[in-house]
């Protein structure tokens, strides 16, 4: 019998900062990209749970962030990637406040259009843009070829 | 609607009813079209045309339908020929051209070149053709050329065939057709049938349309016969092409299978998808759809500029 048995580690609860759950399997590090957090910019823990079993979703990816409250401008970009994920905002272990992600109904900027013969995609001064066709799955319009963007999490900005 | 003043972007930016009043004025056009009679009522309005990709017909009927109305045109038709060869965005392209005009033509090789010269244009922006996105003029005098062949564009049959991939007019005239609760067969060798996008589109409006590479049985009971070329320009893999090219000919013996008063319609250019021998028939309207695209363009031009009349 081992007398050292492997103890199963799990994401502990934080103090402060933000825990980003119901985040689609596979889209924690996707996330991650679009906070915009590396290594030389956070002074602070980051912990990323990757599937992980949910009663809602079957599988879940989780991520607590450390000594950082996200600005809630962030949670449209979020939604592009991860519809259901739930955004909680934790001071001295308690959840101080707590939202789901919005895509809202229109897109500028944060990711391109999927068509390489779109005008966006060709030097032009100006963001893409997209109108929200369906939230669940995330389906976006591109507001100059007319084209459905697939791809989005390959496609950010 | 009143189009004064508006960008002519999209077909799918027109109502039913927005189209049908474009398609009354053109039927009012007609005799100044062809010289009958006479009247400037754009005088000392100047149309800019750029036309970065070839074209004969849509460029030469908006010069026309112009002249007609006694506008003047300023034109340009090969990006080689601009400053975009040194590199100058299109957005800085149409700023300029937008202050020595009262209006843009624009044919573009990229998909929603148009819109964007809308966005940083004044005056209104005509999208003669981006891509193989959308061609809305051309959906115009298609739909005034069925019309007048047919009296009405409600509930008729229509077949579209040939490359409906890469087929911008085919793209316009989808979602023009289903304003008019057409019913629409869709006819295209593998790996050139309509978008899926433009097939959900019109699903989700009610349409269901009916998708086949089987041109013969498609033919039996159409009222319209859609048919485009297979563009050898639009293929990245020139073996590609000629895996396709030549699938669908139409000749008098495809006319013998559907109703004696089918019409035939062709953007044009054609190369051999339609048979000579079918030029002579009643049922070919496709010369007489490129004409129409004086009289359509002129009301449009009318419209947009605030022509009286």
């Amino acid at each position: 019998m081992n007398e050292n048995p492997i103890k199963e580690v799990r994401l502990t609860p934080i103090r402060n900062g933000t825990v980003i759950d119901h985040i689609a399997c596979g889209q924690a590090l996707n996330v991650i990209k679009i906070l915009g957090i590396n290594e030389t910019n956070i002074g602070s823990s980051i912990s990323i749970g990757i599937h992980v079993s949910s009663k809602a979703l079957g599988w879940k990816d989780i991520i607590k962030i450390e000594d950082r409250e996200i600005d809630e401008k962030k949670s449209e970009q979020i939604a592009l990637v991860a519809p259901d994920a739930t955004i909680s905002i934790v001071r001295d272990f308690y959840v101080a406040k707590k939202y789901k992600v919005d895509l809202g109904e229109h897109i500028v900027g944060l990711t391109r259009c999927t068509n390489l013969n779109c005008i966006t995609n060709k030097g032009e001064p100006v963001l893409p843009e997209f109108s929200v066709e369906s939230k669940y799955p995330v389906q976006l319009r591109c507001c100059y070829c007319g084209k459905l963007v697939n791809n989005i999490s390959d496609n950010l900005l | 609607m009143d189009l004064y003043h508006k960008d002519v972007v999209s077909i799918t930016d027109f109502s039913k009813d927005d189209i049908e009043g474009i398609l009354d004025m053109a039927e009012k056009m007609i005799p100044y079209a062809r010289g009958e009679k006479i009247k400037r009522s754009l005088d000392g309005k100047i149309l800019g045309n750029l036309f970065f990709e070839p074209s004969t017909r849509t460029k030469l009927s908006f010069e026309s339908a112009a002249y007609r109305l006694g506008c003047d045109v300023i034109d340009v038709s090969e990006m080689s020929m601009t400053s975009m060869a040194k590199g100058e965005t299109l957005a800085d392209t149409i700023k300029i051209v937008d202050s020595y005009c009262d209006a843009t033509v624009l044919r573009h090789p990229y998909e929603g070149a148009a819109r964007l010269a809308a966005k940083f244009s004044d005056h209104p922006v005509i999208n003669a053709g981006d891509g193989a996105g959308s061609h809305p003029t051309q959906t115009l005098l298609d739909l005034f050329t069925m019309r007048q062949s047919k009296g009405s564009l409600d509930n008729l049959n229509i077949v579209l065939v040939g490359d409906l991939k890469y087929g911008r007019t085919v793209h316009s005239l989808a979602h023009a057709l289903n304003k008019f609760n057409m019913k629409i067969t869709l006819v295209a060798p593998e790996g050139l049938m309509m978008p899926d996008e433009i097939i959900s589109h019109l699903e989700a409006n009610g349409c269901r349309p009916v998708i086949t590479e089987y041109l013969d049985d498609a033919v039996a009971n159409a009222d319209v016969l859609y048919v485009t070329r297979i563009q050898r320009e639009r293929f990245p893999d020139p073996s590609e092409y000629q895996k396709v090219a030549g699938t669908y000919r139409i000749d008098k013996a495809l006319l013998e299978k559907a109703k004696s008063d089918m019409i035939v319609m062709h953007p044009l250019p054609r190369v051999n998808e339609i048979a000579p021998e079918v030029d002579d028939t009643p049922n070919a309207k496709y010369f007489q759809q490129a004409a129409n695209g004086v009289p359509v363009r002129m009301a449009l031009l009318n419209g947009l500029l605030g022509g009286e009349f």
